[in-house]
């Protein structure tokens, strides 16, 4: 479980988000949706305590990302939007070394690694060097390096971008798969990928939450896209609207 | 702790697995083998004339294979550290930051004084490695003539702290840069700076010329090269490098509490 209370974040003066407030219950598959720069990447930072906020706090699991950061950090397997490769590695020696470095004990790190190749499609390439396979692959060693750890949080920045059709369904399927026992935070622009994967879903725009419903509630008969479009525009308009009576 | 001997691991892994490892110990031996030859060639030639004299036992009393050969030796592959060294540290947190991989590192259960250790660790390995592989130079003047071991260990201990320093200077600079161009520019300047401090000393007061002259590490490093090795220079160096790192310490955490 993930709990977002309250998060604002600065950058210096430029505010990024502000009072972003929802939360991703165990076996749910939250989509995090909001155009680009509405601060999407910066909350899962926050998250995933890559950097703290200026306000608010989050638990992860029950541990604040402040206070027990290790513990929380344990729990979380993050992909960011450019997968955290290093190219000169092989495959199986660099899933080995996040492996290490999450803390999987060394008795545990082979039958690790057997099973994210596996579930990641990329027993085949266990030994290529991670520099020289396609944009496909890298995006699943990617997801694969979240996943050696088993935790029990997936936070997923774009987890199907440069993947070809198949990928896409087998990334999808595996993501479906993994959320049964897990939170999963997925932000994605692909808004098919939400209606099909998501239970629950945060729309931020320009820094705060303007949505937070379970996806039935959401589109309830309208496509999703129509929704999404509605709750970005109305949020623009009451800001112009506020900005006009300032 | 084995967190740290992970990513050390790693580090010197990635150096190995790029052409860097090779291309660095290459061209050291390559230059550390070409002072030595040419140091050698003058200590024969130095010996030749001497037999040639009258006062043969005065004269070869006053040349050794210490002084003559190894104490300029290792002054030449100390300055081809200050060049060498910022080339393999600009890596270590730059190339991370400018990759994403640092993203990994810092959102993986690791603290902040295991990721530096890592670091640290790694790059002093392939340093200790690099030193250890001209230690073939000393081994023939062993094997051939017979040069005081004591002043031989003390130089080599004195290049090796030398390296350990550059190596955490490297780092901090490293650390505050995402750019390793700017990392290892930086890092040279600092370590030629910390190389010739002293040099107005003989000019300046009494107080402030011995001041700079401490602050050098060369004025250090060269007694150990002459065998002395004080515990003011050990103080010094160890100094050095316990600050870089404390300051690295602050910057990555910084960069994680800032931006």
């Amino acid at each position: 479980m993930v709990e977002v209370r309250g998060l604002t974040k600065y950058y210096g003066d430029f505010r990024a988000i502000e009072n972003v407030t929802f939360t991703a219950q165990r076996g749910e598959i939250l989509g995090f949706l909001g155009p680009n720069g509405a601060g999407k990447t910066t909350t899962m930072r926050i998250i995933t305590g890559f950097m703290p906020p200026t306000e608010g706090m989050v638990t992860v699991e029950g541990y604040n990302t402040l206070d027990e950061s290790l513990e929380a950090r344990r729990c979380i397997g993050y992909l960011p939007e450019n997968p955290p490769l290093y190219p000169d590695m092989t495959v199986s020696s660099y899933l080995k070394f996040v492996g290490r470095i999450k803390g999987v004990g060394k008795g545990d790190l082979a039958a690790a690694l057997d099973r994210v190749l596996e579930k990641c499609i990329l027993t085949d390439v266990a030994s290529r060097i991670v520099g020289r396979l396609s944009k496909g692959y890298r995006q699943r060693v990617g997801l694969a390096q979240a996943l050696i750890h088993n935790p029990p949080v997936l936070i997923l920045d774009e987890p199907t971008i440069g993947l070809d059709p198949k990928q896409i369904i087998e990334i999808r399927r595996l993501i479906k798969e993994l959320a049964s026992e897990r939170t999963v935070i997925l932000s994605t622009h692909i808004l098919p990928e939400v209606s099909q994967l998501c239970s629950k879903v945060v729309i931020i725009n320009d820094g705060t939450v303007v949505v937070e419903k379970q996806l039935k509630e959401l589109a309830q008969g309208e496509s999703l896209e129509a929704v999404f479009l509605r709750y970005i525009s109305k949020e623009a308009e009451e800001k112009s609207a506020e900005q006009e009576q300032v | 702790m084995k967190n740290i001997l992970t990513l050390a691991g790693k580090e010197l892994r990635s150096l190995f697995v790029s052409p860097i490892a090779y291309v660095v110990l290459t061209g050291f031996l390559l230059l550390g083998g070409w002072f030595f030859f040419n140091l050698l060639f003058r200590f024969t030639y130095l010996a030749s004339l001497y037999t040639g004299m009258r006062n043969l036992e005065e004269g070869l009393q006053s040349i050794n294979l210490n002084e003559h050969v190894m104490a300029p030796l290792l002054h030449n592959l100390a300055i081809i550290l200050v060049i060498l060294v910022p080339i393999i540290t600009m890596r270590a947190f730059a190339e991370e930051k400018r990759s994403g991989t640092y993203e990994l590192l810092l959102t993986s259960p690791l603290t902040v004084t295991e990721i530096v250790l890592g670091k640290f660790l790694g790059c002093i390995s392939f340093v200790g490695i690099m030193i250890l592989l001209t230690a073939v130079y000393p081994a023939i003047l062993l094997y051939y003539g017979n040069p005081e071991p004591g002043i031989l260990f003390s130089g080599y201990l004195g290049l090796f702290l030398l390296a350990v320093v550059f190596v955490s200077v490297g780092l901090l600079t490293s650390s505050l840069t995402e750019n390793q161009i700017v990392a290892a520019v930086s890092c040279f300047v600092a370590l030629l700076l910390l190389y010739v401090i002293s040099w107005p000393a003989e000019t300046t007061g009494s107080a402030l010329g011995g001041t700079l002259k401490y602050l050098s590490v060369v004025e250090h490093f060269g007694d150990m090269v002459k065998g002395v090795i004080d515990t003011k220079a050990l103080v010094y160096l160890v100094s050095l490098i316990v600050m870089s790192l404390f300051l690295t310490h602050r910057s990555v955490e910084a960069s994680r509490l800032g931006r």
